[in-house]
């Protein structure tokens, strides 16, 4: 019971993890990114509709592959959140646009974009298949570690995850590393705490911009694609992924800008989504309340850290503001 | 070899909008030698020094480094030709450790190790005698310590040229000698160094060139040994001065503040104002000397109601009319009416006082709108006194409903005193009323407070240049770290002795002093 | 290295610009909104294959083909406007209120509490004054929560409200099976269906002119508050500038309770026209996103409400038409999501060239 708990909370943490990494790294460049739920969708569905051509493509499933069947997804999802990282920054750093509005109308984009080719998808492409249900991709993300089967709950909690769930941990550990021990990571919260002094250090504010919300939008997207080709078994409904994306926004917060809690917020944030299911007893309409509870959470802690006040636990000083050399 | 330049700019120009910051500036510095860019405030000696430290971006001009024509179009290009920038408002990263700040922005290419680089700035604070604790975050440290740590940064990369803009300003005269040792190091050590500066004295201390700036346009240069005060004046005001400001005695001063045991204690706990004692008198002109952030700011807004105070303080005003009111526990909008009036001019000069994207009118009506009945705004009344403040004190303008953010700095200090003075409050207290103005606008505004005080207004003025405060006040308040140190007269003190009261130790143990 | 970059110039600089005339302002807009047009018929065309023209006479005809059309467009604007209108005086103030969609919510929450457990209890008049009180109360009080915590201790308002957003729907869902009706369902389905008790009154035969007068008197009402109103004033000084507010005495937390007060109670009188007026029922997508799409129509309209309408009406015109073209075309309703964004985008990015000017070089033409 236990357990099984525990390893449903760490896989709908995992998506959060994606995406709360990919927004605390875009954060720390002073981009405050409220299009990851659309980025994250775009994720999910480009991995989709590149699993899609290429199950399209075989002849039978037994023709799959394990390493294409992997990859074109893969990339097929970075490439989707990367263009919407770029338009993005297109918008917020080169033509210096007001973040949070750029950030809802990506949003909107993504979201739109996710629903429209999850519902039209199979009309565009003209095949007869029933409905968008990519098994055969699928099974490779969800392949586990081995012995997950064989060593009880401890393979079921620490073993029993599709390689993009280890994945998230690792990027979120590499993350954390790089923000606080190599020099690219100092100049990047230079860049974020405040760019006229990173500016004036040498650094190229404009391109640290683009780079740290690129990789984190593509770290983001890969939070849909997890949720889709693994949680979700391959079946693409249209909202299936639902506010997630702001949830993975409201886990920065939770986690102090600090990706390493990142993962154990990610993990309880899970935990508190799913917290219904595991209740006994519980009415339908309680377990709509329970719902409540990571965005309950979410705002105590953001109260929590206002009132405390402490300089380390703060934001980036200038996230939401853009940033123009010549400003007098 | 020697004939070469460290530095040379040819015909730069930089405009901002319709704003011409400069216009075909000419300027060379040789190498070990140390330069003073002199000019008003205003006359575009940031900006030109911006451009070669690769904030800015020139029209047009040229520049050479060590006589190589080069392009400086980002502040990497500018270390690369090794010219390094302290500019006034420092550029360091608030939650980074001092280390952290120095070692930004470089990438040589070599594994990334704080140790190390610790090792390396711990031999240029020994080589030039730096004292600074590497590991402290900047927002725990005092203005002369950043200062520090941003002269570390620029020599840690290798810097030839060094620019300084306005290094002073926030010093005492203690701090500001140590400085000018370590200058003299770094010349000796064959560094080309460039003071921006607006302060006679000091260039004529330090220098070994001037060159005058003046509106923009390059005026000259001078030898320092050469130069005197008056001739240094001459060139950077165009003609003849007069810099004496006429003081006249106070005409039967009545008591108008009595000021006791006020204390203000900061949220974080820090005493921003111990037991602080003072009078003050109407037709009289109290100047408030210190170093910045000595609680200066915490002090006027006390007496205007916007601080909380401790319960023991107490400020007393005496009006004619009325019996003494207590203000301490009044609110800002009733300490107003008793006529207590505040122009602050921050540092930004548009952050607190006036609005920038709301025009003239609007502005006016900051304070008065409040006045009258029902929920809905007069606009009348302020269009007048708009229009009175801008024929009156000579504001340029397109019109009143031009906003405040597209008048030049000494036109938006205008309408801020003009309607400060508009309300005329009988204590008129002004913080940094010329902060960036040029002289003749500044003269304006002393004009402004010299008729103020022959009305009888009492006058509390804080400044931050001990010429202006020693020609333009009665009595000299000093404040240092939160405490009074003394009160001198502003006819018989000199710059020195109100240097030592600024920097007298209390608690605040300097050890920069041995 | 340093010979490939030594002579090396930027292609072209950027400075800000000074104040552009108005109708320069509004010729760049326009021009974004062709070139976006033009993307968005040539993504149409790609996906459907059909000639942009047609796809365009489709929207234009989807929004105005047929009196029951327009009326729907204008119900459309009229939602879209009501909350665009709410959330600024909160903008002004720079209080990033994204929970719009919320306070929409719960004021339609509760008017349909009202509606249901009154439903038979009290006499009709009685009940709509309940309903438009509750719904008022609900709004305000959902937005002044994030406010008080903002104005108290600074919390970050945007996370805030956003959260807010969830708890409202999480909410909403708990009613709707509280109330479900019929049983099993989880739905409420229409209230009072019988009885149209607590039903808005319809001006003669049309279903909407009630909303679209409201928004309305709500438009004159927020232009009059935000530009000559004492409050309106006040928040303006907030917004531009905490320290100056401060300097003149202002109480800026008191000002941004108010402000963010006002902001939800039009959130729930727009709760109340949606419940209230057309739905008869509430549902937690009752709201529909305008809390979202309401920021950018405030915020393209430059904060004032009578740009707004012509703001708000670019964009319900583009949903409603989307919405056509995905229904003639077979295509999925999503679609104009995709058509909006992208409008979105050129409609934002195009701020950039009002407010900057790019300078090409040409001084170093000669090579050396």
């Amino acid at each position: 019971m236990v357990a099984t708990f525990i390893q449903r909370a760490v896989m709908q943490g995992i998506p959060l993890l994606f995406g709360s990494t990919g927004e605390i790294i875009t954060e720390k460049s002073g981009n405050l990114n409220l299009g990851i739920p659309g980025i994250m969708y775009v994720g999910g569905i480009s991995g989709v509709i590149g699993a899609f051509l290429y199950e399209n493509s075989l002849a039978t499933p037994e023709d799959a592959n394990a390493f294409m069947a992997i990859s074109i997804p893969l990339l097929c999802s970075m490439l989707g959140s990367l263009i919407m990282g770029l338009i993005y920054c297109f918008l917020t750093v080169t033509l210096r646009a007001n973040q949070n509005v750029t950030g809802l109308a990506i949003t909107t984009f993504g979201v739109g974009f996710g629903n429209f080719f999850g519902g039209s998808l199979i009309k565009l492409v003209d095949t007869d298949v029933p409905s968008i249900a990519l098994t055969t991709t699928s099974n490779y993300f969800r392949t586990t570690l081995p012995f997950a089967e064989s060593t009880g709950w401890f393979g079921k909690i620490f073993l029993s995850y599709g390689f993009l769930a280890y994945a998230a941990i690792i990027i979120a550990l590499a993350c954390a590393f790089f923000l606080n021990r190599t020099r690219g990571g100092l100049h990047l919260r230079a860049v974020g705490e405040n760019p006229a002094t990173a500016d004036a250090a040498g650094i190229n504010v404009e391109r640290t911009k683009y780079l740290a919300t690129c990789i984190g939008s593509v770290i983001a997207g890969f939070g849909g694609l997890y949720y889709v080709m693994d949680y979700a078994n391959g079946v693409w409904s249209n909202d299936g992924f639902g506010d997630r994306g702001w949830l993975a926004i409201a886990l920065v917060i939770f986690a102090i800008w600090k990706p390493s809690s990142g993962i154990l917020g990610s993990i309880l944030f899970g935990g508190l989504y799913i917290i219904y299911l595991f209740i006994p007893g519980l009415a339908l309409r309680t377990q709509e309340l329970f719902k409540m509870l990571p965005y309950v959470v979410t705002i105590i802690v953001l109260i929590f850290v206002s009132i405390r006040n402490k300089k380390e636990n703060q934001g980036p000083q200038s996230l939401g503001l853009s940033y123009f050399r010549e400003e007098r | 070899m020697a004939d070469v330049l460290a530095l040379e700019l040819k015909g730069i120009t930089k405009t901002f909008g319709s704003v011409v910051a400069n216009k075909n500036v000419d300027l060379k510095v040789k190498k070990g030698e140390i330069l003073s860019i002199l000019g008003e405030n205003g006359s575009g000696k940031t900006t030109l020094m911006n451009m070669v430290s690769g904030i800015y971006y020139p029209d047009a001009g040229e520049i050479f480094v060590n006589g190589e024509n080069v392009v400086i179009s980002s502040p990497k290009d500018a270390f690369k030709y090794k010219i390094g920038m302290i500019h006034q408002h420092f550029k360091l990263v608030d939650v980074f450790t001092a280390t952290q700040n120095i070692v930004l922005g470089i990438k040589d290419g070599t594994k990334f190790n704080i140790k190390s680089a610790e090792k390396k700035v711990k031999e240029i604070t020994e080589k030039y005698g730096f004292i600074v604790d590497l590991n402290k975050k900047i927002y725990e440290m005092s203005v002369s310590e950043k200062q520090t740590v941003e002269i570390i940064k620029v020599l840690y990369r290798g810097a030839d040229i060094l620019i300084l803009d306005e290094p002073t300003a926030v010093l005492t005269p203690q701090e500001t000698r140590k400085l000018f040792d370590i200058l003299r190091k770094m010349k000796a050590d064959g560094k080309s160094i460039i003071i921006i500066t607006h302060k006679l004295h000091e260039v004529l201390e330090i220098s070994d060139r001037v060159t005058t700036l003046r509106k923009g346009e390059y005026v000259g240069t001078v030898e320092t040994k050469d130069a005197t005060e008056q001739s240094l004046t001459e060139m950077m005001m165009g003609e003849r001065v007069e810099l004496n400001i006429t003081r006249e005695e106070p005409k039967n001063p009545v008591e108008r503040l009595v000021v006791d045991h006020l204390t203000v204690i900061k949220r974080d706990g820090t005493v921003a104002l111990d037991n602080v004692e003072f009078n003050a008198y109407g037709g009289e002109i109290l100047g408030v000397a210190g170093i910045s952030g000595c609680g200066q700011k915490e002090l006027l807004e006390s007496i205007a109601g916007l601080q909380v105070t401790t319960k023991k303080s107490s400020i007393l005003y005496k009006p004619d009319d009325l019996g003494p009111q207590q203000l301490v526990g009044k609110t800002p909008k009733e300490i107003r009416k008793l006529g207590v009036a505040l122009s602050f001019v921050p540092e930004d000069r548009l952050g607190m006082g006036l609005v920038g994207n709301m025009d003239i009118i609007d502005n006016m009506m900051l304070r008065s709108y409040k006045s009258g009945r029902g929920s809905f705004l007069n606009r009348k009344q302020p269009k007048g006194l708009a229009e009175e403040v801008i024929e009156n004190l000579e504001v340029v303008t397109p019109s009143a409903t031009t906003p405040v953010r597209r008048l030049s700095g000494g036109n938006v200090q205008k309408v801020l005193v003009g309607r400060e003075i508009a309300s005329a409050p009988k204590v008129l207290m002004v913080a940094y009323p010329v902060r960036g103005l040029d002289i003749n606008s500044s003269y304006t505004i002393y004009n402004l407070l010299a008729e103020q005080k022959r009305n009888g207004t009492a006058i509390i003025f804080v400044g931050e240049d001990l010429d202006v405060l020693l020609e333009l006040c009665d009595r000299i308040m000093v404040i240092n770290s939160g405490k009074i140190t003394g009160i001198v007269d502003g006819r018989t003190a000199t710059k020195e002795e109100i240097g030592l009261l600024m920097t007298k130790s209390v608690e605040r143990e300097d050890k920069n002093e041995q | 290295m340093n010979s490939k970059t030594k002579n090396h110039e930027p292609l072209f600089h950027i400075a800000k610009r000074d104040t552009l005339p108005m109708y320069k302002s509004w010729a760049i807009r326009g021009l974004a909104i062709l070139f976006a047009l033009i993307v968005a018929g040539i993504v149409t065309m790609l996906l459907t294959g059909e000639n942009p023209l047609k796809v365009y006479s489709t929207m234009v005809s989807g929004a105005f083909g047929s009196s029951r059309r327009i009326w729907s467009l204008l119900q459309s604007l009229a939602m879209l406007l009501c909350v665009s209108l709410a959330v600024t005086p909160a903008f002004k103030m720079r209080f990033w209120n994204i929970g719009a969609e919320g306070q929409v919510l719960i004021g339609g929450l509760a008017t349909a509490g009202c509606m249901i457990t009154l439903g038979d209890k009290i006499p009709n008049a009685l009940l709509i004054l309940v309903m438009i009180v509750a719904s008022i109360v609900a709004g305000a009080i959902w937005a002044l929560i994030p406010a008080f915590f903002k104005a108290k201790f600074n919390t970050n308002e945007t996370l805030f409200t956003l959260m807010m957003n969830y708890v409202a729907i999480q909410l909403v869902s708990y009613f709707e099976m509280l109330w479900e009706n019929p049983k099993g369902s989880s739905n409420i389905g229409i209230i009072n269906q019988s009885t149209h008790a607590g039903w808005l009154p319809t001006i003669g035969n049309f279903e909407y002119l009630l909303n679209v007068l409201v928004v309305l008197g709500l438009t004159i009402f927020m232009y009059i508050y935000l530009k000559y109103s004492k409050h309106g004033y006040e928040l303006t000084v907030v917004g531009e500038s905490e320290n100056t507010a401060r300097y003149i005495g202002l109480n800026v937390k008191k000002v941004i309770m108010r402000t963010m007060l006002l902001s939800g109670a039009v959130c729930g009188i727009a709760g109340l026209l949606l419940v209230g007026g057309t739905n008869h029922t509430i549902t937690t997508t009752t709201a529909g996103g305008r809390g979202f799409t309401a920021i950018m129509v405030s915020w393209l309209a430059k904060f004032n409400p009578i740009y707004m309408i012509l703001t708000a009406f670019l964009i319900a015109f583009l949903e409603v038409g989307s919405g056509a073209i995905s229904t003639v075309f077979g295509l999925n309703e999503s679609f104009a999501d995709i058509i909006t964004g992208i409008i979105l985008f050129f409609i934002i990015g195009c701020e950039f060239f009002i407010n900057y000017k790019l300078h090409f070089r040409s001084r170093h033409k000669e090579v050396k």
